[in-house]
């Protein structure tokens, strides 16, 4: 292995910029001439909106307009689509109710946005934001998503607040296991709402030039190609060829800044409008109203096991809530990236799940970091450690009783996935030696005599990464591919250029990619740069979550590198005056076979540009080259988390004292990123078990609306790590990699909580497991 | 108002609105956009700057408060040929990710590490408590303020 090819840990050279403020995030970067915007927020969780008064506001100094949802509208501009058709159980559509990037007639939570004030300042342009006079007619809200079904009906569309009632897996089989089961486990289980706090806020500036018509849009996506896209083939801002949006530095995405939200579509509209430069940026408290929020499942779920442990059916009924509108891909998250996940790692042969999403007067809910997975892992992993408890034995023994076995791939489940590999035990086996699982018992007894309750909790994940197969997801109701695109440019003097349609916002791209192409084409890594994240510079491309970057979009640069070879061998083939099948390449040299002819990777570069007597008819000039690459299937990240707490007995103050991660990512390019990943995963996890909570209150105001009311983890509450890999590698891409993004947050939280249940003794807690909840449950016992 | 105050070394004289915060005095009129604003109350940290040698969140400084202040941001510790200590272990120890956290994560590091007499994992935590990140689990932050402090 070279220092700087697949497998070493090479230093980031995104970090350089970084660590020296020289970071470009949007926020970052001015236009001449660029006038503010403000959003004005709803301040009810449901209302008619009556009439809007602007004059005050216009006279404000500096204020330039104030547009309402009425203004849009009547320019044409679309609604906010929502990219995946969900047909319920009876075969009928998913209800999409109209969701207007502004508001026109009713706002549906707090935070909505129904109108902006451009202005000369961001200052006047808040000032003007305050004078807007409304007539709102406050409705009652529906906040609580396991009683909306029955609460006022938001929508004409949509009876009882449904958006639609979804099953997977077989009934009638999973109802037989339950009749001949020895033992049920029963848990109801509440996966609290999270709000992803990015930690770069937000921000779009529209831009318009009047002599072309071009519009252009900085925005903090984490997919800028389908902003495009929605924008101009939805919400019709600009067409597609006259509509570029440049995505960069953007400072963590977690899901949030995947979808298409109000405000980058009426910044840009609106820089149409005024003819010059339109900015925004969130304030935090914007965030916690307005980006997309995460979870919020209300579910019970049935375990039927045989006396040994052997698990024979799965029962899984799940609210859940989608919130006021449905966001970008809201509809895919409680159906295809959760009830597909409910077979875990384990052989249980009849699965069943339904849920039944509903509408509340809420900030729309979709995918954040794990998106489903997590959920499906909360219920699975919950459900087993608690039967495990319930039958009296070892939990990793009623695991291991259960696991599906290497010799079993390709394994199909009962939820419609196809597993290709996995090696699960080997991955617990390596996460118990890391914990010591033997020597636990004693140092349960140690804690004991200290005054403090000590537990231990697995939890053996998998998840579905790499979205997606186009063909499986569109199937489903996807209403765009999943491939990704790449571009590798080999420059004249050797050096090349790739461009991914993935995005980074934090995964290092630029570093992993590069390893990757420096090693298949056998060139120095300081000759390769990656570029991303502006729809100008690289054909369509679809971006970055569900951990698909790698699988997907490093697939789809091999591909595009595998091309360059072939095409550098034909010019190779043709300088010796022999065929292409004679030319080998290793390690950056073509090289003609049984015979000492050969050329470098520059040489051929080189050529490619200056051909003299190509045969243009046969062989064109130049050396770049394009490729798509649709994946065959997912891959299976999977793995086993062990978290051992002490639980202070007197006080309720809950302390993790280890917390181990053996993930199988199948092939590591860059082990230092790669841990990195797993890091900040399992923080988010820990973070939804411990203390992240998204409260509103009755009336449908966010009681957790700052950082002083949502507890987003600080570097106190969390424990340092131990992260590890077992490698099966992933059997149908060309690098044999899974995708690690997701996976902590994926795992962490249900052995979190496993562990808390031991600590205290109880069967059920709910999340966030606060010292207060922690005290009043040891309380209560 | 007439504010003077001295950033990285260079002396500056503005006329700023009364309620102008040095964040934004640092980010709009100096255009030093190294410094971040990720929160409005104060919690996050991302805006962390030097004032007269003592860490502070530059969005609860008012201009009028640096008014005859030194102040020093992240531009002004060092370059990508001649990193400071702590910006170097950054690198080393993978501790940033989106690195949008990271130059207020710096800036309180640095202060943390010349205010602490002995500082060991549990008081690098305690003492990065007023500066979030959402990207790296702190884990590999910890590992590198541990190891700017053996070289600073």
């Amino acid at each position: 292995m070279s220092e700087t090819g697949i497998g070493a840990s090479v230093k980031r050279r995104e970090d350089l910029r970084f660590i020296t403020g020289a970071g470009r995030y949007t926020d970052d970067i001015d236009q001449p001439g660029q006038a503010y915007a403000a959003f004005l927020r709803s301040p009810h969780a449901r209302a008619a909106i009556g009439a809007i008064d602007a004059s005050a506001a216009l006279q404000v100094p500096g204020v330039l307009a104030v547009y309402t949802g009425q203004d849009l509208a009547a320019d044409g501009i679309g609604d906010l689509p929502c990219g995946w058709m969900v047909k319920s159980k009876d075969g009928s559509d998913m209800i999409q109710p109209p969701h207007p990037p502004i508001a026109v007639e009713c706002v549906n939570y707090v935070g909505e946005p129904f109108g902006l004030v451009v202005a000369e300042t961001l200052q006047a342009a808040r000032d003007g934001a305050e004078a807007v006079a409304v007539d709102f007619d406050a409705l009652p809200a529906v906040v609580d998503p396991a009683s909306a079904m029955q609460g006022d009906q938001l929508y004409a569309q949509a009876p009882n607040n449904r958006c639609y009632d979804w099953e997977l897996g077989d009934q009638a089989a999973t109802d037989a296991a339950f009749a001949r089961a020895d033992h049920v486990t029963t848990l109801d289980i509440v996966n609290n709402r999270l709000i992803p706090n990015a930690m770069e806020p937000r921000a779009a500036t529209g831009c318009f030039d009047a002599a072309s018509g071009d519009y252009t849009l900085y925005t903090t996506s984490q997919n800028p190609h389908l902003a495009r896209l929605v924008m101009a083939a939805f919400v019709q801002v600009a067409p597609e060829s006259k509509l570029r949006v440049v995505s960069p530095d953007v400072g963590g995405g977690f899901g949030s800044k995947i979808f298409v939200y109000a405000e980058e579509t009426a910044v840009t509209w609106a820089a149409g409008k005024l003819r010059r430069p339109v900015k925004w940026r969130a304030e935090r408290a914007e965030s916690f109203l307005a980006d997309a929020h995460g979870r919020d499942h209300v579910t019970k779920a049935e375990l039927a096991l045989a006396a040994d442990g052997e698990m024979l059916g799965l029962r899984v009924s799940t609210i859940a809530n989608m919130g006021a509108y449905l966001s970008t891909f809201a509809s895919s998250v409680p159906t295809y990236l959760y009830g597909t996940l409910l077979a875990g790692q384990y052989k249980t042969p009849a699965v069943y799940v339904g849920v039944q999403a509903v509408f509340t007067n809420t900030s729309p809910v979709d995918a954040y970091r794990g998106a489903g997975r997590p959920e499906a892992t909360y219920v699975v992993e919950r459900l087993v450690e608690t039967a495990a408890r319930e039958l009296k034995m070892d939990p990793t023994a009623l695991r291991r009783r259960n696991f599906i076995q290497p010799a079993d791939f390709p394994y199909e489940t009962p939820v419609a996935l196809v597993y290709d590999t996995g090696d699960y035990e080997a991955s617990l086996n390596r996460a118990l030696e890391h914990v010591d699982y033997a020597g636990f018992a004693a140092r349960r007894d140690a804690a004991q005599a200290r005054g403090k309750r000590r537990g231990i909790g697995f939890s053996c994940y998998i998840e579905a990464c790499g979205l997606a197969p186009s063909q499986v997801a569109m199937s489903l109701g996807a209403g765009v591919g999943l491939f990704e695109s790449a571009e590798v440019r080999v420059n004249v003097t050797g050096s090349v250029t790739v461009i991914t349609g993935a995005h980074s916002h934090g995964q290092g791209h630029e570093t992993t990619f590069a390893q990757i192409v420096s090693e298949r084409l056998g060139i120095p890594f300081d000759s390769v740069e990656v570029a991303h994240g502006d729809t100008s510079r690289g054909d369509y491309g679809l971006g970055t979550y569900g951990s698909r970057s790698l699988a997907v979009g490093g697939s789809a640069i091999v591909k595009a590198t595998d091309k360059i070879i072939a095409k550098g061998k034909k010019i190779v083939a043709h300088a010796f005056e022999t065929t292409d099948e004679q030319i080998d390449f290793t390690e950056g040299v073509f090289a003609e076979r049984d015979s000492n002819r050969s050329m470098t990777f520059g040489e051929v570069a080189f050529s490619a540009y200056v051909p003299a007597n190509f045969p243009l008819d046969e062989l064109e000039p130049g050396l770049s080259e394009k490729a798509f690459y649709d994946p065959g299937n997912f891959t299976y990240p999977a793995g086993a988390h062990v978290c051992e707490v002490e639980v202070d007995a007197e006080t309720g103050v809950l302390e993790i004292v280890k917390f181990v991660a053996v993930d199988d990512f199948g092939h590591v390019i860059n082990p230092m990123i790669v841990a990195g990943q797993v890091h900040g995963g399992l923080c988010q996890g820990i973070g939804q078990a411990l203390c992240e909570h998204g409260v509103y209150d009755a009336s449908g105001q966010l009681v957790t609306g700052s950082f002083l009311d949502y507890c987003l983890p600080r570097a106190d509450d969390v424990p340092s790590f131990v992260v590890d890999t077992t490698v099966t590698p992933c059997t149908h891409n060309p690098l044999g990699v899974k995708g690690c993004g997701e996976a902590g947050a994926i795992g962490a939280t249900a052995a979190v909580m496993n562990a808390v249940t031991d600590a205290l003794g109880v069967k059920e807690l709910a999340m966030p497991a606060t010292s207060e909840v922690v005290w009043r449950a040891l309380s209560a016992a | 108002m007439e504010v003077t105050l001295t950033v990285n070394g260079t002396a500056h004289a503005l006329d700023v609105p009364d309620n102008m915060l040095l964040v934004e005095v640092l980010r709009e009129r100096l255009r030093l956009t190294g410094t971040h604003v990720g929160c409005d109350t104060s919690q996050c940290g991302a805006c962390v700057v030097h004032m007269d040698g003592c860490a502070v969140k530059s969005c609860t400084v008012l201009a009028g408060q640096a008014d005859g202040a030194d102040v020093t941001t992240i531009e002004g510790i060092g370059a990508p040929d001649d990193l400071h200590p702590m910006q170097a272990a950054f690198r080393e120890c993978h501790a940033l990710q989106c690195g949008f956290c990271t130059p207020g994560m710096i800036m309180a590091a640095i202060d943390l590490v010349n205010t602490t007499e002995h500082l060991d994992e549990q008081a690098v935590r305690e003492g990065l408590e007023g500066n979030l990140c959402r990207c790296t689990g702190y884990h590999n932050i910890v590992r590198a303020v541990l190891a700017a402090r053996d070289v600073m």
